[in-house]
């Protein structure tokens, strides 16, 4: 379970470069909750997802996962509670090593790292079933660079990577608005087939509002460093575009001025 | 009169190949930090010399000469350490936290010798290699390397080794996947100065003394080794050049540097234009994939091409 608690973040304190991003953000996530969190540029979506990753430090509030504050670990060791997969394909894996070595050390993630063998054979026998799950047909190149994969793919990857071992918590970062709309749909498919399957609680950042109201069980609208909506259950089972567009009007009293949103 | 020339190349040819065998191992530290870190280490020039510093006052006071080289080693793997403390919990950029190790390190060994240079000679003591017994100092350079590259290559095969080659690719995954990239990256520093310091060590016993200018341009003679050792190694291997053979080519890169080295000083070459030539071989080396791969794909061929 996570429980944000009134976290603020001002980048370039004291600067004419000066923006507050997140304003007294609070949300708490129940298990198995699946949360999307949509809003313009600039809203504090990515803020608010870097802010829970540890990227930096909060400048107040307090960020809880099952009770204990996280506010104060680095990224790293952090990471031990967290999956993550970002916007950038090119940033979830290391290119110039191995399918087989990347997912070693996801494995590994939240564990003292020794001088045992970075990976097993019998761990390269597990990974190859996994990759079968993907439907890719990287189980038979396990051997190959990672930057030999496409963004898909290796988003999928990311994805596993993420998972392999369950996260209290999987945080996706616009995971798929690099990709083009059909490999888009397919990563957003096995994403909901991995939270499914394996219960996990996430959040979701994306641009699209469609995706946004057909995923998950919770939406949530960030406007100007703040939560502005917060739709579950029922209602967000009902949920349309044109809803969405006319409360957020409602409560920031400005259009939804967003061309990628509204279009796709 | 030419005959004799050509035997005076073919005399000096196994000097180059001991030469560039105990420099390889310089060239595979720098291997490490430039290839799997992606980090720009200009310590190098100052732990050569320290590596050297350190193993010809020891072996003065008495050391035994095999012992002084883990002494060497260990100096080594401290300079590394400051650079990557510099570097990481002071946020000072790659280049220039080595090169104020590398400056300090200067005075550092100054201090060390008393002056600015020290000889220890092969008849007073039993030395690990000199220029004295080449074919000795062949065997030994061989053994070092296989050795070397042996316990690397298991090292990278293991967790905390994927920890560095993870790093070097990708920090912000590896923070992600719950890795100190601080720690990999000092970690890694230590790793490649500690075996710079084993090979000035190496170097000093080999010519007989150690000087405070034995590493000036090191780093350049490194990065010549790394990649015509890549260029070499690929071009034989291609896909198949693994990272043993990778550390391999880096040692065999030294080996070509100096055999290169001793052939254009053969041609005349002034021995003052040395590291003027060292410097235009690295920018070539350099340039050239990247000037191929830009006259493959130019602008002016794009155009030429639209024009058809």
């Amino acid at each position: 379970m996570l429980e944000i608690k009134n976290i603020c973040k001002t980048f370039n304190k004291g600067t004419v470069n000066e923006k507050v991003a997140l304003r007294g953000v609070s949300l708490t996530l129940n298990d198995g909750d699946f949360v999307t969190v949509i809003g313009g540029n600039g809203a504090g979506k990515s803020t608010m997802l870097n802010a829970v990753a540890g990227v930096w430090p909060i400048d107040s509030g307090s960020i809880l996962l099952d009770g204990v504050n996280v506010a104060g670990l680095p990224e790293h060791k952090r990471a031990k509670y967290l999956g993550r997969v970002f916007q950038d394909p090119m940033n979830g894996t290391a290119a110039t090593m191995e399918i087989q070595e990347n997912l070693a050390i996801a494995v590994r993630r939240g564990k003292s790292r020794t001088l045992r063998p970075g990976i097993t054979k019998k761990e390269k026998q597990q990974f190859k079933e996994m990759l079968k799950q993907l439907d890719l047909g990287l189980e038979d190149r396990m051997t190959s660079k990672v930057g030999l994969l496409s963004g898909g793919q290796r988003q999928a990857l990311t994805l596993l990577m993420a998972t392999i071992q369950k996260p209290k918590l999987l945080l996706l970062d616009e995971h798929t608005a690099a990709l083009d709309p059909k490999t888009a749909a397919k990563v957003l498919e096995l994403s909901d087939k991995i939270i499914a399957e394996n219960q996990l609680t996430a959040m979701m950042v994306t641009h699209n509002m469609n995706d946004a109201i057909t995923h998950g069980n919770r939406l949530v609208m960030m406007s100007e460093g703040q939560i502005v909506l917060d739709i579950g259950g029922e209602e967000k089972k009902k949920l349309t575009v044109e809803d969405l567009l006319q409360k957020f009007e409602q409560v920031s009293g400005e259009k939804f001025a967003n061309d990628q949103a509204l279009l796709s | 009169m030419f005959d004799l020339e050509i035997l005076d190349l073919f005399r000096a040819m196994p000097g180059s190949v001991a030469q560039g065998l105990i420099w390889g191992i310089m060239a595979i530290g720098v291997f490490i930090t430039y290839k799997i870190l992606n980090f720009a280490d200009l310590t190098v020039d100052g732990t050569l010399g320290l590596g050297g510093a350190v193993a010809v006052m020891l072996i003065l006071a008495g050391c035994p000469p095999y012992l002084v080289l883990i002494a060497s080693f260990i100096s080594g793997i401290l300079a590394g350490l400051i650079t990557g403390v510099l570097h990481t919990l002071l946020g000072i950029p790659d280049i220039l936290a080595g090169i104020l190790t590398q400056i300090a390190l200067y005075s550092i060994n100054l201090n060390i010798m008393g002056k600015s240079n020290q000889a220890v000679s092969v008849d007073q003591y039993d030395l690990v290699v000199s220029l004295r017994y080449i074919s000795e100092a062949i065997m030994v350079g061989v053994i070092f390397l296989i050795i070397i590259i042996a316990l690397l290559y298991w090292y990278f095969g293991t967790e905390q080794g994927y920890t560095i080659r993870c790093t070097g690719c990708n920090e912000n995954m590896s923070r992600a996947q719950g890795i100190s990239t601080g720690k990999a990256k000092v970690i890694g520093l230590a790793l490649s100065n500690g075996l710079v310091g084993l090979s000035g060590a190496l170097i000093a016993q080999y010519q007989g003394n150690a000087d405070v200018n034995m590493g000036r341009g090191a780093i350049v003679i490194g990065l010549a080794a790394v990649i015509i050792g890549e260029v070499i190694g690929t071009a034989i291997f291609g896909k198949y050049m693994n990272f043993a053979l990778k550390l391999l080519f880096a040692a065999i890169g030294a080996i070509i540097y100096y055999l290169v080295i001793t052939f254009v000083l053969w041609l005349g070459l002034p021995s003052d234009n040395m590291k003027l030539f060292s410097a235009i071989v690295v920018a070539l080396f350099l340039a050239v994939p990247y000037l191929k791969n830009k006259y493959n794909t130019s602008f002016a061929k794009a155009a030429k091409k639209g024009a058809e």
